[in-house]
C-alpha cells in the first residue's frame, strides 16, 4: 500500500466523523448529543453523599455481636468519649452508591485516556485476579520466609527482570511509587558521597522541564535544588549543566525520555560531565513506555532510576494510586538499597534478608516489602509479554505517539522537531492569540467529545502546552477519532469561542468554582448528629 | 503483543502516513552506542500458561495456619462488597482527578473518606491518603517539624520498629534529630523521661509521637503525654489504629495535634505488605502543614454541588521544591476501600469488631496462661499482648511446624533487649476462632513440655 493511498483512507474515515462533530457544534441542545466518541464521558447523575443517605437503624449483620464483658479490662479514661457518627446504610444501598459515584468517572476502561506522563494504558484483567489469589492477597508480611516461598520468588524474578530491563545491577521493590523511589535513590547517593568522605555535595540539578517530584525529592532529602534551563531543541543545555557542576553537585536528575517526549541526544555528553564532576546521575523513569528493549539506562551510564509500574507496566492508576517505585541501581551504588532485598541461597530457596544483613543501606523507606500486589500485577504483565513482546509495546507506543503528533499538528503548533518518543508536546498558543480559546477550554472542550484531555501546562516551559500520550493500546481509529476532535475545536475555536469557553457542557458538572475552595476549605461533611442509634441487641 | 489493537495493517498505515519504512527510524534520536540489544527475559506466555504459573507460585505461599500474628497488619472479615466495588473499572482504571467535572466519582469518595476518617479520630482535616502508615507518621514528624520550625522529635520506643526506620530514613536528609523514648517495665512509655526530654531548654522538641494501642499492644497514658509535650510547645502525635478508634479514645479527645495510622484493618487484605492505607489526620489550625492530596467541596458554575482537590498550593506539581512533600501517586483506591468497609460495617458493626477482637485476646490470654505463657506486661491492651516464653524464638519455630503462627518474637524487633528474648507479640481479631486459640494451645504444651 501507498503511503497516499494510505494517508487518504486516515482521512476519508476521519472526514465522516468530523461531520458528526461540526452537527454536534450547530446543535443547541447539545446535552443530548455527545461527540464523535459516539457516548458522553460520563455518567449523568451526582450522588447524595453517604452521611444524606444514612438512617438511624439502617445495616448490620456483618459481624457476631461481642459478649457484654469484652471491654471490661480496658480502663474507662482509654475508651472513646464520643459518639461514633459514621453512617447507617443497608448493603444494597452502598452497591448503589458507589456504582452510581463510579459512573460520574472517566476511566481506561470507558475510554482514551491521553494523559501523560502517565502512560494510561488498558490494565490487563488476568492481574486483577491474580493479585487477588488467596496465596498471594492474605498472606501476612511478617510471615516466615519458608511460608512466602510463592511471593519470595515472583519478587526474586520481577527483581532480575527490571534489572535487565535497565541494564542495571541490583533492584529494591519497596519504594511505594515513583516520588518514593526518587527519594530513595536520591537518598542512596547522599550515603555513596558520605562513605566517601564527599559529604559537602549538598546541590541536586533538575532540569527546568523536570516533574516537580524531583525539586521536592531534591528538598526531602536535604538538598537544595539548582535548575538548569533546556536548550531549544528541548534537550538539557549541556552548557547551562557544565556550568552548574562543581564540587557542591551530589547529583543530576534527568527525565529520559524528557517530559517534551524527547530522547536526550546529548546524554552520552551530559552523563560524562555529570561523572566528571564527581556526581551522580539519577534517571526518573516515568517515561519508560517508549525505551523498552531501545535503551538501558545503566549501559548509558546512569546510576540509579526508579520505574513507574503503574505507568510502564500496566498496573492501575487506582484513581491516584496505588502504584509502585522499584528502584535501579548500578554496582557502585547497590550496597545502599533500602533493605530487605529478596535473595535466593543456594539451597534454601528464598528470603528476605536479615537485619544488618547489608550494614551500608539506607534503611527502610516504607514498612514491610512494599506495594506487593503491584509487583504481582507488574509481574504477570512482564511475562505476558517476554522481552519480543516488551519491545513491540514501546516500537507501538512511539509509533502511535508519533502518527498522533502529524495529525494534531494539522491544527495546532508542534514546538519542538520529531520524532517523538512515547509522548508529544503540542501548543495552542496561536490558538489562543488568533481566538482568545485558551488551552484549558480545548482541554475542556474535549470531554464534550467524549475523550479525558490531556495534560495541560505541563511542562511548565511551553506555552499554552499540551502533552499528549496515547500509549500502544489505543487502535488507529481511535487516534483519529482524538485528532478529528483536537481538529474540530480548533475550527470551533473560530466560529464561536464562546462555546469552547463554557466547555465542558455534557459533563455532570460544568466548571468549578477552585478558588473558593481553596479560600474556605470544606474537607468533609459536617458531623453528623444523632446518626448513631442505640446497639440492637 | 498481548494486549495491543494493531494489525500489520495498521502499522503500515501510521508508518506510511509518517513517510518512513521502519519504526527504527524513530529509534535514530537515541546515540548508535546505546542501542539495546535483545533483552534476557524468558519467552512471553499465553494467558493459560501464565494464569498455571501465578497460581502455582500463589499455592506456594502457606496461609492455612493458625495466625495470630498482627504486629500492624491485621486480618478481618472483609464483606465481599467492598472488593466488588474495588473491582469496577470505572473507579480502578482512572488517573488522579484532575479534571474534576469527569472525576466526581473519585472525588466524592475521597471527600467521603476524609469525612469518615474524620469521625473515626476527631480530627478535621484527613489527607487523600499516604503509602502506609509507616510514611504516615514520618511525614507528621516531618510536619510538626516545619509547623514549629524545630528539628528534634521524641519517639516513644514502643512504636511499630518499621515506622521507627522509615521515620529515621526519611529524617536522614536534614539537621533533623529523632530520639527514642524509654519504656517502664509495664510496656508503656517512661513519661518522667518525656518530662525530662522536653525540659532541655537549649534542645526544644517539635513533636512527641506514641502509639496507641503501642507496638507491644498495649493502652499508653496518651492525655498526660500530650499534656506534657504542649507544655513544652511542643506537637503530640498519636499513631492510631483505626479499628480501635470505635471504642478508644480518639485523637481529638486527648489532644493529638496530628493522628497517623495504618488503614490496612478497613478492608485490607494482608497481601505480604502492601498496597496499604496511609492515615495522617490534624486539627483545621495545621490544615496548610499537611503533605498530600485533599478534596474540598465547592460549587460548579451553575451551582451544583461538587467536589476537587484543593489546597494545592502545598503540593509538588505547584511549589516543586517548597512543597510540604514529594508526594505525588497515593493510595486512593485503598482509600476507596475503606470507604466502603466503613460504609458497609457501619458504627455498631464496627464497635462489635474492635469488641470482639478485645473479646477474644481475652480468651487467648487465659489459654495461654493456663499453658504456662503469661502475659508479660501490666498495662492494659486491647486485642494484641505479649506473652513469655523460655526461647520465644524456638518455641515460635517448633509451633510453625505444629501448624500454628505464633505470632511475632519479639526479639526480632528489639535484639538488644534481654526481657524481649522470652517474648511473643501475640493478636486476636473477631476472625480469631475458639478452635485457633485450642490449636494455640495445645501445640504449645506440647512445644513447652
Amino acid at each position: 500500500m501507498t503511503e497516499g493511498a494510505v494517508r487518504e483512507g486516515a482521512l476519508a474515515g476521519s472526514a465522516k466523523l468530523a461531520e458528526g462533530t461540526r452537527v454536534g457544534v450547530e446543535t443547541a441542545r447539545e446535552e443530548a448529543r455527545p461527540g464523535p466518541a459516539g457516548r458522553p464521558a460520563v455518567g449523568a447523575a451526582l450522588q447524595p453523599t453517604l452521611a444524606e443517605l444514612s438512617r438511624p437503624g439502617r445495616g448490620g449483620g456483618k459481624v457476631p455481636h461481642p459478649p457484654d464483658d469484652a471491654l471490661a479490662g480496658i480502663p474507662g479514661s482509654a475508651l472513646r468519649r464520643s459518639p461514633l457518627a459514621l453512617p447507617e446504610l443497608n448493603e444494597p444501598e452502598v452497591v448503589r452508591h458507589f456504582v452510581n459515584l463510579s459512573h460520574l468517572n472517566y476511566s481506561v476502561d470507558s475510554g482514551f485516556y491521553p494523559l501523560c506522563s502517565c502512560t494510561m494504558k488498558f490494565n490487563p484483567k488476568i492481574n486483577e485476579w491474580a493479585a487477588r489469589l488467596s496465596g498471594f492477597a492474605t498472606l501476612h508480611p511478617l510471615a516466615p520466609d519458608s511460608l512466602a516461598q510463592g511471593t519470595l520468588e515472583l519478587m526474586h524474578e520481577l527483581q532480575d527482570a527490571l534489572a535487565e530491563i535497565s541494564g542495571m545491577t541490583a533492584v529494591t521493590l519497596q519504594p511505594a511509587a515513583g516520588a518514593q523511589g526518587e527519594l530513595t535513590g536520591i537518598l542512596m547517593i547522599r550515603a555513596y558521597h558520605a562513605a566517601r568522605d564527599d559529604g559537602q555535595r549538598d546541590e541536586v540539578i533538575v532540569p527546568d522541564s523536570s516533574h516537580g517530584t524531583n525539586p521536592a525529592t531534591a528538598s526531602m532529602a536535604g538538598f537544595r535544588t539548582v535548575t538548569v534551563p533546556s536548550a531549544a531543541d528541548g534537550g538539557v543545555d549541556l552548557e547551562a549543566l557544565k556550568a552548574a557542576l562543581g564540587p557542591r553537585t551530589a547529583a543530576v536528575m534527568l527525565t529520559n525520555p524528557s517530559t517534551l517526549g524527547l530522547f536526550e541526544r546529548r546524554i552520552v555528553e551530559l552523563l560524562e560531565a555529570v561523572h566528571e564532576a564527581g556526581a551522580l546521575a539519577y534517571m526518573d523513569g516515568a517515561n519508560m513506555n517508549a525505551v523498552l528493549g531501545r535503551f538501558r539506562p545503566g549501559e548509558a551510564g546512569f546510576d540509579v532510576m526508579h520505574f513507574n509500574l503503574h505507568k510502564t507496566f500496566s498496573t492501575p492508576h487506582g484513581g491516584g494510586g496505588p502504584g509502585a517505585g522499584p528502584v535501579a541501581c548500578n554496582a557502585r551504588l547497590a550496597p545502599f538499597l533500602p533493605a530487605p532485598l529478596v535473595v535466593r541461597d543456594a539451597d534454601a530457596g528464598f528470603r528476605l534478608e536479615r537485619p544488618g544483613e547489608r550494614p551500608s543501606a539506607i534503611g527502610r523507606v516504607r514498612a514491610f516489602q512494599g506495594n506487593v500486589g503491584v509487583l504481582v500485577r507488574a509481574f504477570a504483565y512482564i511475562r505476558a509479554h517476554g522481552a519480543s513482546g516488551l519491545r513491540e509495546i514501546s516500537d507501538d507506543a512511539v509509533l502511535a505517539a508519533n502518527y498522533l503528533r502529524m495529525r494534531v499538528g494539522e491544527g495546532y503548533e508542534l514546538p519542538y522537531p520529531g520524532p517523538c518518543k512515547h509522548e508529544f508536546v503540542a501548543s495552542g498558543r496561536s490558538l489562543r492569540q488568533a481566538t482568545g480559546v485558551r488551552t484549558l477550554d480545548v482541554a475542556k472542550r474535549l470531554i464534550d467529545h467524549g475523550f479525558h484531555p490531556p495534560t495541560i501546562y505541563f511542562p511548565l516551559i511551553v506555552d499554552e502546552c499540551l502533552l499528549i500520550e496515547p500509549t500502544e493500546t489505543e487502535s488507529v481509529e481511535t487516534l483519529d477519532l482524538f485528532a478529528e476532535a483536537m481538529l474540530a475545536i480548533a475550527r470551533e475555536a473560530r466560529e464561536d469561542p464562546d462555546r469552547v469557553k463554557a466547555a465542558p457542557s455534557t459533563a455532570p458538572v460544568r466548571r468549578l468554582d477552585e478558588a473558593s475552595a481553596a479560600r474556605k476549605p470544606e474537607l468533609r461533611w459536617r458531623p453528623m448528629t444523632g446518626a448513631e442509634t442505640p446497639c440492637p441487641s | 503483543m498481548a494486549y495491543g489493537p494493531h494489525t500489520t495493517d495498521d502499522r503500515g498505515r501510521m508508518l506510511a502516513a509518517l513517510g518512513i519504512a521502519s519504526v527504527d527510524v524513530l529509534f535514530e534520536d537515541i546515540p548508535a552506542g546505546l542501542r539495546a540489544s535483545r533483552l534476557d527475559l524468558p519467552p512471553a506466555m499465553p494467558e493459560l500458561e501464565l494464569a498455571g504459573r501465578l497460581q502455582d507460585l500463589a499455592a506456594r505461599n502457606r496461609t492455612d495456619l493458625a495466625s495470630f500474628l498482627g504486629a500492624g497488619v491485621y486480618h478481618h472479615y472483609v464483606p465481599p462488597v467492598v472488593d466488588q466495588m474495588l473491582l469496577r473499572g470505572e473507579f480502578y482504571t482512572a488517573y488522579t482527578p484532575y479534571q474534576p467535572e469527569i472525576s466526581q466519582g473519585t472525588l466524592q469518595t475521597i471527600f467521603e473518606y476524609q469525612s469518615l476518617l474524620a469521625e473515626l479520630t476527631g480530627l478535621d482535616v484527613v489527607s487523600a491518603s499516604h503509602y502506609d502508615g509507616a510514611t504516615a507518621t514520618a511525614e507528621a514528624a516531618l510536619m510538626a517539624v516545619r509547623a514549629t520550625r524545630r528539628e528534634r522529635v521524641l519517639v516513644s520506643r514502643a512504636i511499630h520498629r518499621h515506622y521507627l526506620d522509615v521515620t529515621s530514613t526519611y529524617f536522614a536528609g536534614g539537621r533533623l534529630v529523632l530520639e527514642e523514648l524509654p519504656s517502664l517495665p509495664d510496656g508503656t512509655t517512661d513519661l518522667a523521661a518525656l518530662e525530662a526530654a522536653l525540659a532541655e531548654a537549649d534542645r526544644p522538641v517539635a513533636g512527641v509521637l506514641l502509639g496507641q494501642p503501642n507496638a507491644f499492644g498495649l493502652l499508653e497514658p496518651m492525655a498526660e503525654a500530650a499534656r506534657l509535650a504542649h507544655a513544652a510547645g511542643a506537637l503530640f502525635i498519636a499513631v492510631v489504629e483505626p479499628v480501635s478508634l470505635a471504642v478508644l479514645a480518639t485523637p481529638a479527645d486527648y489532644g493529638a495535634d496530628i493522628a497517623a495510622g495504618e488503614g490496612q484493618p478497613l478492608g485490607i487484605a494482608a497481601q505480604y505488605g502492601g498496597p496499604y492505607l496511609g492515615i495522617l489526620a490534624t486539627t483545621s489550625t495545621l490544615m496548610r502543614q499537611i503533605p498530600g492530596r485533599l478534596v474540598g467541596e465547592t460549587r460548579d458554575l451553575d451551582g451544583r454541588r461538587a467536589f476537587v482537590m484543593t489546597l494545592r498550593a502545598r503540593e509538588q506539581d505547584i511549589r516543586r521544591d517548597k512543597a510540604a512533600s514529594n508526594i505525588c501517586t497515593n493510595q486512593a483506591l485503598c482509600a476507596l476501600a475503606a470507604t466502603v468497609y466503613l460504609a458497609t460495617i457501619g458504627p455498631h458493626g464496627l464497635r462489635d469488631v474492635a469488641s470482639l477482637g478485645a473479646a477474644h485476646a481475652r480468651r487467648l490470654e487465659s489459654a495461654l496462661a493456663a499453658v504456662g505463657a503469661p502475659r508479660l506486661h501490666t498495662a492494659p491492651y486491647l486485642n494484641e499482648f505479649a506473652v513469655r516464653v523460655p526461647d520465644a524464638e524456638t518455641v515460635h519455630a517448633r509451633l510453625l511446624e505444629r501448624g500454628v503462627l505464633a505470632g511475632l518474637p519479639l526479639a526480632r524487633w528489639y535484639p538488644d533487649d534481654h526481657e524481649l528474648r522470652d517474648a511473643l507479640l501475640v493478636c486476636a481479631t473477631e476472625v480469631t476462632t475458639a478452635g485457633d486459640i485450642e490449636a494455640f494451645a495445645a501445640a504449645l504444651t506440647g512445644v513447652l513440655a
